[in-house]
């Protein structure tokens, strides 16, 4: 690992020992990232490994808890987003961050609208998010509302926001998620451009191949520490991904000698709208199906068609070979079908009340005579739960917000379990855990498998779906694009076939 | 069993503070006006509690879900006014009551759907409410008051059981039910997952469209039996009768620590809320304060309530970590 000594000239950026806890979670434990001017520095880690937040603090979204920013060699506050502009730093988001109902113009202009006696300036707006579109190959009509964009000309009208602002640091998040080849071929020139002139650019992306093809440096990231930072021209696939995870999967992840049987859940024809196509699985029980894809590529709609909270138009989905009917989450329920959602604050989980009553709520009735419930037999239930998967809690009544990530996940998981779920969807199931739990939740999904549950694991986190899965399905634009055995499936395959290379 | 949780809930509770508050305004004007702890003025300040505690029962429901409902004080004149006709048109005084409960279920349960099938914000479909309730009760009764009625009905309001006026003892008879029916059912469970987390509860397999129905249906009830208990002691039924009660029972809920975002709060707290407003009414009248300056006391008792509850939850949260 090259260490600096002495500090370099030409810095545009230089961020010192930066610090950031989340409650539960050490985010960032001290990083630091150089940027030159006119580079572009690549930023690498896993989910979860600290980019982001990095990022955020960078953009001033985010207060430090410690560390020092220098900018040109000025020590900089960056106490808010405003702050961060002021120091001319801008940010291209990984979730879009348009205001819908406002055009393009507008929105490039959003906070800062060229005026004339007090007035908006609308041909002035107009003319010039016209020449910044342009500059990225970009024909969109200023005029048009953002919401009548596609996701991929909503991240150009993003971009050209950000060119706008004439950032001296430009932080591009994932900026090529959504676009097509040739909208992502226009970037890089616009980027090439960008940084001729001097602007420094920290840019966020997973795709390799495009990394060793704007990228000047590296740095790498891994449970909110630095790792490396390297010259990508030396710099080798095969170690980077090492580096970021720095883990054999296998250790992560116990292979499991599974007996798998019967197809317990088997999905035909799925199709809804332009959001699935066709898509048609199995899954036996004792067997982990690993769902790859890019963001958006359709996998949660997936799970939400089958758990009855989205209808769609087509398809039949089967339970032990008969076909089921499910228009609710009862109706899936019934069926044996548990799912535990990517968003576990908004959809999993009741965080004003306790334990006890996050674990009964799906099973209450059960538990109760005339409408009455069962205290002993709830707690009774809670109390098993806890136990069986080893949620750290002082007691079943302390309430599910003063828990950490990895033990509200758990409690999720038990929810399911007590409701004697055969088949169990799981979404995102480690986000924004910290690696102890996650090693935890692992375990438990391979013991789950091992009792006989058919799991279907969605996520984006790729050593963790070929990590887990018996088989591992690609999705990509609503479609299933591929299908790989355990042993068959790699990262650089799985990756191809979820980007369409 | 239950006396003994219930009090150590009172004591140690969230309720506290409220039952603090509500202890020294006592004693303050006990100190004050002796002629507040005589028997008689103890038991005309629960009575006049009553109407307002029955309302805000329903009213804590439709808070711990999440919602609201501005239409209970309509929804008071318009039970009146039936209950007044059809006592007028000869009904027996059981069969009117009966009538007049289940035109304040049905108007709740429309609210329910508007909120659940529309989908409407519970603000709206209630505002909506307020004004076609009170004007159908004007209708009904050609903006006059109704009266004349059987002495049957009267003993609801002039009634007493061992001592204690019936309408207190009907008060806390519901008091007691619902705080049954939100500790111990399945149901009073769905109220606080739904206020908490709606769709995490939707996810649970719950009904979610079908139990917050209900509530609303269980808030027009209590308006019902508002409305049972005014025209009983009245002797009439009042078409412009209820007016901001759907206000009132509001405060009675927030002074008593249940959130307006849902999810958390109880009924005891509502009780002593309503208890409150009413002590503190009764007692600024004993005291001879203008009934303009009464309603910028009670105003800022509302307002220093909810500030000390948030700030005694902040501190409750601080050590729980």
């Amino acid at each position: 690992m090259p260490t600096q000594t002495t500090p370099e000239p030409g810095l545009a950026l230089q961020m010192r020992g930066i610090r950031k806890a989340f409650p539960g979670v050490q985010a960032l434990a001290g990083v630091d990232l150089d940027v030159r001017r006119g580079e572009v520095h690549v930023l690498l880690g896993e989910n979860g490994a600290g980019k982001s937040t990095l990022m955020k603090i960078l953009s001033g979204a985010l207060p430090r808890d410690a560390g020092t920013i220098e900018i040109d060699g000025r020590a900089a506050a960056l106490a808010s987003p405003r702050e961060a502009r002021g120091a001319r730093i801008a940010i291209i988001h990984q979730e879009l961050a348009l205001v819908p109902e406002m055009t393009v113009a507008e929105n490039i202009f959003l906070g800062r609208a060229p005026t004339r006696f007090g007035f908006l300036d609308q041909p002035a707006m107009v003319r010039d998010a016209t020449t910044f579109l342009s500059r990225l190959g970009a024909n969109i009509d200023p005029n048009l509302l953002v919401a009548s964009l596609s996701i991929a000309q909503q991240q150009l009208v993003e971009i050209a926001r950000a060119l706008s602002l004439d950032a001296r640091i430009l932080i591009m998040d994932e900026p090529t998620s959504a676009l097509t080849e040739r909208e992502s071929a226009r970037l890089f020139a616009t980027i090439s451009g960008l940084t001729a002139r001097g602007t420094a650019i920290v840019y966020i992306s997973h795709r390799l191949d495009e990394i060793f093809a704007i990228g000047d440096r590296i740095t790498v990231l891994r449970d909110g520490r630095n790792v490396a930072t390297q010259e990508v021209r030396q710099a080798d696939r095969r170690a980077l991904v090492r580096l970021m995870a720095n883990r054999d999967v296998d250790e992560l992840m116990p292979p499991m000698e599974r007996t798998t049987g019967t197809p317990r859940l088997r999905v035909e024809g799925l199709s809804h709208g332009n959001r699935l196509h066709d898509v048609s699985f199995n899954v036996r029980s004792g067997e982990i199906v690993g769902f790859a894809g890019l963001l958006g590529a359709g996998r949660t709609e997936i799970a939400r068609a089958v758990f009855g909270l989205e209808p769609f138009d087509h398809g039949t989905v089967y339970v032990d070979e008969l076909p089921v009917d499910i228009r609710s989450p009862q109706d899936a329920i019934a069926a044996g079908i548990g799912f535990v959602t990517e968003d576990r604050k908004r959809e999993g989980l009741v965080l004003s009340r306790s334990v006890r009553d996050n674990v009964a709520l799906p099973i209450l009735r059960r538990l109760a005579r005339l409408g009455i419930v069962h205290r002993k037999a709830e707690t009774a239930i809670a109390q098993s739960s806890v136990r069986d998967l080893g949620i750290r809690t002082p007691s079943v009544s302390q309430l599910a917000q003063n828990l950490s990530g990895g033990n509200q996940q758990k409690i999720v998981l038990a929810k399911w379990l007590a409701t004697g779920a055969r088949i169990l969807f799981l979404d995102e199931p480690t986000r924004g855990i910290d690696v102890g739990s996650k090693q935890e939740i692992y375990a438990l999904i391979n013991e789950l498998a091992a009792s006989g549950v058919a799991i279907v694991l969605m996520s984006s986190d790729l050593p963790e779906v070929l990590g887990l899965s018996d088989r591992v399905l690609v999705m990509r634009e609503g479609r299933i694009t591929g299908e790989f055995t355990r042993a068959e499936a790699s990262a650089e395959r799985v990756m191809a076939c979820a980007v369409g290379i | 069993m239950i006396s003994s949780s219930t009090l150590r809930r009172i004591v140690r509770g969230r309720e506290s503070g409220t039952t603090f508050g509500l202890l020294v305004l006592c004693v303050g004007l006990w100190i004050a006006t002796p002629y507040f702890a005589t028997a008689a003025n103890l038991s005309n300040v629960a009575e006049q509690s009553a109407v307002i505690g029955v309302i805000a029962i329903g009213m804590t429901f439709v808070i711990l879900t999440g919602g609201i409902d501005l239409s209970v004080g309509s929804l008071v004149a318009l039970v009146s006014v039936v209950i007044g006709s059809a006592l007028q048109r000869g009904v027996p005084v059981f069969a009117a009551v009966a009538i007049g409960l289940l035109a304040g279920v049905v108007s709740g349960a429309l609210n329910g759907l508007m909120i659940t099938r529309g989908p409407l914000p519970p603000f709206i479909a209630t505002l909506g409410m307020m004004s076609v309730a009170r004007g159908a009760a004007l209708l009904l009764s050609d903006g006059r008051p109704i009266s004349g009625f059987p002495d049957g009905l009267r003993a609801l309001a002039t009634g007493e059981v061992f001592g204690v006026p019936a309408p207190v003892v009907m008060m806390l008879t519901l008091y007691l039910l619902a705080y049954l029916v939100l500790t111990r059912t399945v149901f009073g469970r769905y109220m606080y997952a739904i206020g908490g987390n709606e769709e995490a509860t939707v996810l649970a397999g719950v009904n979610v469209r079908r139990w917050k129905t209900v509530v609303y249906a269980i808030s027009g009830l209590s308006a019902g039996v508002c409305a049972v208990l005014l025209v009983a002691r009245l002797n009439s039924a009042q078409p412009i009768a209820g007016i901001g009660y759907e206000l009132d029972a509001i405060a009675a809920v927030v002074i008593g620590g249940t959130s307006l975002l849902g999810g958390s709060g109880s009924v005891i707290g509502t009780l002593i809320g309503a208890l409150i407003m009413s002590v503190l009414r009764n007692g600024l009248n004993l005291l001879g304060v203008s009934s303009y300056l009464q309603q910028v006391a009670i105003g800022v008792v509302i307002i220093a309530a909810v500030l000390i509850d948030m700030a005694l939850r902040r501190r409750v949260q601080r050590s729980s970590r």
